[in-house]
């Protein structure tokens, strides 16, 4: 079985995000960009499928500009068999996003499309679920254990307030939570190999999906800054106000 | 210590054969793998860099003199270096508390501080050029990966080991751990700038500070702000000395106008300072206040803060730069200009002249590049740092005044050739007088506007730092730790650490807040007793600093 | 506009983030809830402010593929669909999304018209306004950006639909309830930290829990609690640790360090309470409260 790997490159999650002078986005200029980290957790399950047995081989794939290929190039250092570019310097929404990933699956037929639940940029938390409506396949979204047993494939999954188990016909498209796994180190022998992967390039243009945004960012803005309430004497004058003023108990 | 040899080879590691390996990427690194892809096309060439990216530890004002820039790159502006600003005006003020005099005539009286020709840049930025540069000519860079010691052979030094990762913070292997890898080379360069830990062990297993000065260092603190476009004057650059530092502390403060409405402002103070209530911190955050400084900053916002250890002892004090297997460039070895404020067209230039004296090393199956230092002294940048050499331990002998006096007869009578040197007389270790017989300073407190605190500021440099992993402060010994730093010196660490590292707990024990450390190896240097021991945390970790530092 | 609020049944009644996404739908005109399996429509029916329960008895677990068929079948009659920014609804709204092309709208916290929204992006570091061309608007609502509507207060119709054949791809195995009776850090409404002025790791036991208990509330640690052993890593809420942002954040005996902040700033309501008037939690916190955090958690267990 394949596994296809969807990964973003998205502004490092060290970084602190500063919101441009003129409202228009976040800053990204300059600033270290890697791999999602969901999507490093999607690609460790993939590799430990392949570890397994489960799985024969591990692709993957990005949508974005030619410096996008660092991350599939950490892709394959940290196991990933070979990559695929979807090139275009649009901004792509996951709608696109989605749209091109199809046209990826339809040509390489994985068995399972392994990718992570959301990207830490724009927190959308949408690519995985359209894909596979897109598809028509079933899905195992936030996933935190996922198993692989005649021809199907079981997935816990986090949900409010507990775990809930569903089992998935293959192909089946899953999206990853934060404790499905710890992700391995991409070392510095296998990044010198990665070096020599297959990395294949195709034009986002080619795949005749529509790019055109359908969601417009008007601007974006600093969050208001908390400030500093009142301060109480009593325990009861606080009960008090947590009830009635700020109606949380 | 002096043993030749690697203090971990027992542990089976992966081997990778390289012409030349180059521990960091920095301007002197990347300079000397340009200029051996230049030369030698064929040569392998390894670079490793310890920050998540090229940039993401680099610190610096900065002026550039495109001097050593235009001898790599005669086309540079075409291959588009982001020197984006040109030194539009310049001020250097000597400051009292509440007042600025400028120094007049600055170009006839202080030559080495005429900035006319130079470009304000974002070193990190500018680095990351060179590294685009670099790559583009087959140099293969790492970064995120530190080199955490020197691989030595029947005496020689054979190339680096990789830092391991994985380990968790007792020492003990986790599920993920990898060990570091063995990079051999025919030559090893080092350019780790200020007090590189390789370089260090260079130095101590091969003798090379031997007959020299010792190295005296300045902690260089900076901040990045964007301020409102009406208020900003590209190219605008002020120094200042004198308020708020004692006569007997050496260092001053900058201020640039870069970029799109960018302001780097930052305070360098001399790492021979002696009274143990000094911070380098508050006094960088209390000059934001002088109204020379203060009217720069209003309606902006601080976005970056860092800080990194800088070495200012010039040619007194450099070691001798060959070993066999190896050099040492840039800022380890200790080419920066002081008086001139200035390291990055030295460190290039090392870097350049390293490259070459290599090459012929290999070519001639050398294991010494013994022509790096004829070469060296044969070229410009020797008689840069000659010049400039007696200005700085002026300042040491003669206080401030003094040592402000001596530069100007230095410069303008002897024109740098005097026939004395003036000498280094302490490490930087050694100059602390007992807490008790020093004054104690009062620092006003963080406006949370114009001054913030260590906490906040740190968060600025966007730092990582896996916490499970060992600590890469070694104390060697806690009681001496408590018998000097805290007993004599009223525990300095706690001041002098830009990041809030070291904090003295209410049982008067040390606690080493090690995941704030941004790597300026300040504490490696001014411990009284040496006890601290800078050593590589995990690759990767550390500040991420973006390209407007 | 008509909105359609896909809404969630808990333990017999309509979930409060469910209620607040009502209320964020009545920005759009009429709102109709659709509710998925067995539970009783009666607490759907009698929700305030809505026109008509649609009631899917046979969807017995929500999946979602059932769900967003179904969905896609009714869209035509809505401008909006809306439901809780939980996990239910992130796992159906985007897959209703991908059936119909439409890009959806997550996390939405303010309606700026009937088109246009914000959002927070970047682990909300960053509020985003955002501006939709689509027909039918697919969104999601974060629960403490809209005062929920009444539980009480209607009788609307309850219409019962026929379901898509199942086509089993998908089957529901089992859902286990987590075991702590503590709700986990990330998910809980209420969240109470302590800090080092709790000065070890048994008065995290005897001071916080008692609280945490009568509120419900998961129990979080200051990175400096943790590093002085005082509460197990996974308790840390911070830049480095878990960020939360639950209806109620009680920090007890933590300075607020920039870097706890970032992990609890988003927090609807902070209360802090802290011996030493200059902590900074005091500039962020909506109720202050100075003293001896040893008398003052054992009093407002009782008071509650």
């Amino acid at each position: 079985m394949k596994v296809l790997v969807p990964v973003k490159r998205v502004v490092d999650y060290n970084i602190k995000p500063r919101v441009a002078a003129d409202g228009s986005g976040v800053e990204t200029q300059g600033v270290k960009m890697s791999m999602n980290p969901f999507d490093e957790i999607a690609l460790e399950e993939a590799l430990r499928l392949r570890e397994k047995g489960q799985a024969d081989e591990v692709v993957a794939v990005t949508i974005g500009p030619q410096v996008a290929q660092d991350v599939l190039r950490t892709a394959m250092a940290m196991g990933a068999d070979r990559a695929i570019l979807i090139q275009t310097d649009a901004e792509v929404e996951p709608r696109a996003v989605s749209s091109l990933l199809k046209a990826v699956v339809e040509k390489e037929q994985p068995g399972l499309v392994s990718m992570g639940k959301q990207a830490i940029d724009d927190d959308m938390n949408a690519t995985g679920q359209m894909l596979a409506a897109r598809l028509g396949w079933p899905q195992g979204t936030f996933a935190s254990r996922v198993e692989i047993a005649d021809g199907r494939v079981e997935v816990a999954r986090e949900v409010d307030g507990g775990t809930e188990t569903v089992s998935l016909s293959l192909p089946a498209v899953i999206t990853a939570d934060l404790r499905l796994n710890e992700p391995r180190y991409a070392s510095l022998p296998n990044i010198m190999k990665a070096r020599k992967k297959p990395l294949e390039t195709i034009e986002a243009g080619s795949l005749g999906v529509d790019l055109t945004p359908h969601l417009k960012i008007v601007s974006v803005a600093e969050p208001p800054e908390r400030k500093a309430g009142i301060i109480v004497e009593t325990v009861e004058e606080l009960v008090q106000k947590l009830k009635t003023e700020a109606k949380v108990i | 210590m002096t043993q030749p040899q690697s203090d971990n080879t027992a542990i089976e590691r992966e081997e990778m054969a390289f012409d030349v390996v180059i521990v960091g990427g920095g301007p002197a690194g990347l300079t000397a793998a340009i200029r051996l892809k230049q030369k030698n096309p064929d040569l392998s060439v390894c670079l490793l860099e310890k920050g998540s990216e090229v940039g993401a530890h680099i610190v610096s004002g900065a002026v550039l003199e495109p001097t050593t820039l235009a001898e790599l790159f005669p086309d540079w502006k075409e291959r588009g270096a982001p020197l984006d600003t040109p030194v539009s005006s310049e001020k250097l003020l000597f400051l009292t508390e509440k007042a600025a005099l400028p120094v007049p005539a600055l170009h006839l009286l202080m030559p080495q501080m005429d900035n006319r020709g130079n470009y304000v840049i974002s070193l990190g930025a500018f680095c990351r050029w060179l590294g685009e540069q670099a790559e583009a000519l087959g140099v293969e860079i790492y970064p995120g990966f530190a080199g955490a010691d020197l691989f030595i052979e029947d005496g020689r030094v054979c190339g680096v080991i990789t830092g391991d990762m994985g380990v968790n913070r007792k020492g003990e292997e986790k599920p993920d751990y990898m060990p570091g890898m063995i990079l051999r080379a025919s030559q090893t360069i080092l350019a780790e700038g200020a007090r590189g830990s390789l370089s260090k062990k260079a130095m101590n297993t091969f003798d090379l500070r031997k007959g020299a000065d010792p190295q005296t260092f300045g902690l260089g603190i900076k901040e990045v702000w964007e301020i409102p476009a009406e208020k900003h004057r590209p190219g605008f650059v002020q120094h200042s000395f004198g308020w708020p530092l004692d006569t007997h502390t050496y260092g001053g403060a900058f201020l640039y106008h870069f970029g799109k409405n960018l302001v780097s402002y930052g305070f360098i103070t001399a790492l021979d300072y002696r009274n143990p209530w000094l911070s380098p911190f508050e006094e960088m955050q209390r000059t934001k206040q002088h109204p020379a400084f203060r009217e720069h900053f209003e309606g902006g916002r601080r976005i970056i803060y860092g800080a990194r250890a800088i070495s200012e002892g010039g040619v007194q004090s450099l070691p001798h730069p060959v070993f066999p297997g190896g050099v040492l460039t840039g800022d380890c070895a200790g080419f920066l200009n002081m008086p001139k404020i200035k390291g990055i067209h030295t460190s290039m230039k090392s870097g350049i002249i390293a490259a070459e004296a290599v090459m012929e090393a290999i070519q001639t199956e050398q294991a010494e590049a013994s022509s790096y230092m004829e070469r060296l002294k044969s070229s410009w940048l020797w008689k840069e740092l000659h010049a400039a050499r007696n200005i700085r331990p002026a300042f040491s002998h003669w206080g401030m005044l003094g040592g402000a006096l001596y530069s100007g007869i230095d410069s303008m009578i002897f024109r740098g050739q005097a026939p004395w040197t003036l000498r280094h007389r302490h490490a930087d270790n050694e100059t602390l007088i007992p807490a008790e017989k020093a004054p104690r300073i009062s620092y006003p407190k963080a406006d949370g506007k114009l001054t913030f605190n260590r906490a906040e500021s740190v968060f600025l440099s966007n730092l990582s730092h896996d916490e499970d992993q060992p600590v890469h402060l070694k104390v060697q010994d806690m009681a001496t730790w408590k018998n000097t730093n805290l007993a004599r010196f009223a525990a300095p660490e706690s001041r002098y650490c830009p990041a809030g590292v070291y904090e003295t707990s209410e049982t008067d024990e040390l606690v080493i807040n090690a995941q704030n450390c941004v790597h300026c190896k300040s504490c490696d240097i001014k411990d009284p007793d040496q006890n601290i021991n800078w050593c590589t945390p995990e690759g990767s970790s550390g500040p991420n600093y973006p390209s407007g530092m | 506009m008509t909105a359609l609020v896909l809404i969630e049944v808990e333990n017999g009644r309509v979930r409060q983030a469910s209620r607040s996404a009502i209320a964020a739908a009545s920005h759009f005109g009429d709102v109709d809830v659709l509710l998925l399996g067995e539970a009783p429509a009666e607490a759907a029916s009698r929700l305030s402010g809505i026109r008509r329960a649609l009631h899917a008895p046979s969807l017995k677990h929500a999946l979602a593929e059932q769900a967003a068929a179904l969905l896609a079948g009714l869209a035509g009659s809505y401008s909006h669909i809306l439901s809780a920014a939980s996990s239910t609804g992130k796992n159906i709204l985007p897959r209703l999304a991908g059936l119909l092309d439409v890009q959806p709208i997550s996390d939405v916290v303010a309606i700026k018209d009937e088109s246009t929204f914000v959002r927070p992006i970047y682990a909300g570091n960053a509020l985003a306004t955002v501006q939709s061309s689509d027909s039918v608007k697919i969104m999601t609502i974060r629960s403490s950006s809209f005062d929920p509507v009444s539980e009480d207060g209607n009788e609307a119709a309850i219409e019962t639909l026929e379901t898509p054949a199942d086509d089993g791809k998908s089957r529901f195995v089992k859902l286990e309830q987590s075991q702590s009776d503590r709700p986990e850090l990330e998910v809980a409404r209420v969240v109470i930290s302590g800090g080092k002025g709790l000065k070890d790791a048994s008065n995290f036991h005897t001071l916080l829990e008692p609280v945490a208990d009568r509120l419900g509330a998961a129990i979080g640690a200051s990175r400096a609690a943790v590093d002085s052993g005082f509460a197990p890593n996974e308790m840390q809420v911070g830049q480095t640790g878990k960020v939360v942002a639950p209806e109620l954040y009680i920090a007890t005996g933590l300075s607020g360090a920039i870097q706890h902040l970032a992990g609890m700033k988003d927090s609807r309501v902070i209360v802090a309470i802290n011996i030493d008037p200059e902590a900074p939690i005091f500039k962020v916190a909506d109720y202050g409260m100075v003293g001896d955090l040893f008398e003052i958690l054992p009093a407002l267990a009782k008071a509650l």
